[in-house]
């Protein structure tokens, strides 16, 4: 049986589901980054794919400035993270419902 | 066959993985899982050829991003709160239901539907001749045809850094010296 491109997009469906469920579920600021860093992989895995199937390298560089994006969104997601748990201990993702300083 | 076991093993390690991330009550847990994911997600890279790719994953998510949530949690201290229980916004599990519901639905239409119609338009990045290797298309591709999105990428890296270190300041308390005792 033969492995087609169907499958590996199906995974990264299913991998950007299972992020986009857990975005919604959890409450913990650092697993909902998480999750997005798991919506982001599906994304990767889907553009290698077509990538690969189409013969178009342009896929592969897509994912690569995926990555770097994906970098920076973490370090300025985990800044935020921690400017806020300094302010107020065992944050949720629910308390910030305020814009006020 | 080969390519099916490889497969199916990294499908199972991926799936357990993610679901690993939205269930543990335990953050680390979850970023331990979260590595897991990302292995499996490499080891599919090299099963379709990208093997830059799969390097800079490993060292890149793994490798960085993954300790640095580590590093994260370990810094604010693990807390196993009331994390799954229902928050103040009304709907928000129903929410999530419907979305997997309405996602999973689209993704079984297109396995039935599947149209496998290729355009036809010649490739614009570079075309994977299975000659040339990986590293050598991805760079001739990233440095001639989307050289300033990379050159731009290094814009958005120095703002991040500038950004983080900006957000992680300690704000300038109204009492110096309370703050110089706390530090």
């Amino acid at each position: 049986m033969e492995v087609s491109a169907n499958w590996y997009l199906v995974l990264g469906a299913l991998l950007f589901i299972i992020g986009g469920v857990g975005l919604l579920v959890r409450r913990n600021p650092l697993v909902m980054l998480m999750c997005v860093e798991l919506m982001l992989n599906g994304i990767n895995l889907t553009f290698v794919t077509f990538s690969r199937s189409l013969g178009d390298i342009a896929g592969q560089t897509v994912v690569f400035f995926v990555l770097v994006v994906a970098a920076a969104e973490v370090v300025v997601g985990l800044g935020l993270v921690v400017a806020l748990v300094r302010r107020q201990p065992g944050v949720t993702a629910d308390d910030l419902n305020a814009l006020k300083g | 066959m080969v390519d099916t076991i490889v497969f199916v093993i990294c499908a199972v390690i991926c799936l357990t993985g993610a679901i690993g991330v939205i269930a543990a009550r335990n953050p680390v847990h979850s970023a331990l899982m979260l590595v897991m994911t990302l292995f499996g997600i490499a080891v599919l890279f090299i099963a379709q050829e990208a093997h830059f790719l799969a390097a800079v994953q490993v060292i890149v998510y793994a490798g960085a991003i993954v300790v640095l949530f580590l590093f994260v949690i370990m810094l604010l201290g693990v807390d196993v709160a009331t994390d799954l229980e229902l928050g103040k916004l009304r709907g928000q599990k129903t929410a999530a239901a419907g979305f997997a519901v309405v996602a999973l639905a689209v993704v079984g239409y297109l396995i039935v539907n599947v149209d496998t119609t290729r355009t036809g338009v010649q490739s614009q990045g570079g075309v994977i001749d299975n000659v040339t290797p990986n590293v050598d298309l991805l760079a001739e591709s990233l440095f001639d045809q989307y050289v300033y999105a990379f050159e731009l990428t290094s814009v958005l890296l120095v703002v991040a850094v500038i950004g983080a270190v900006v957000l992680s300041r300690r704000h300038p308390p109204l009492d110096t010296d309370s703050a110089e005792a706390s530090n």
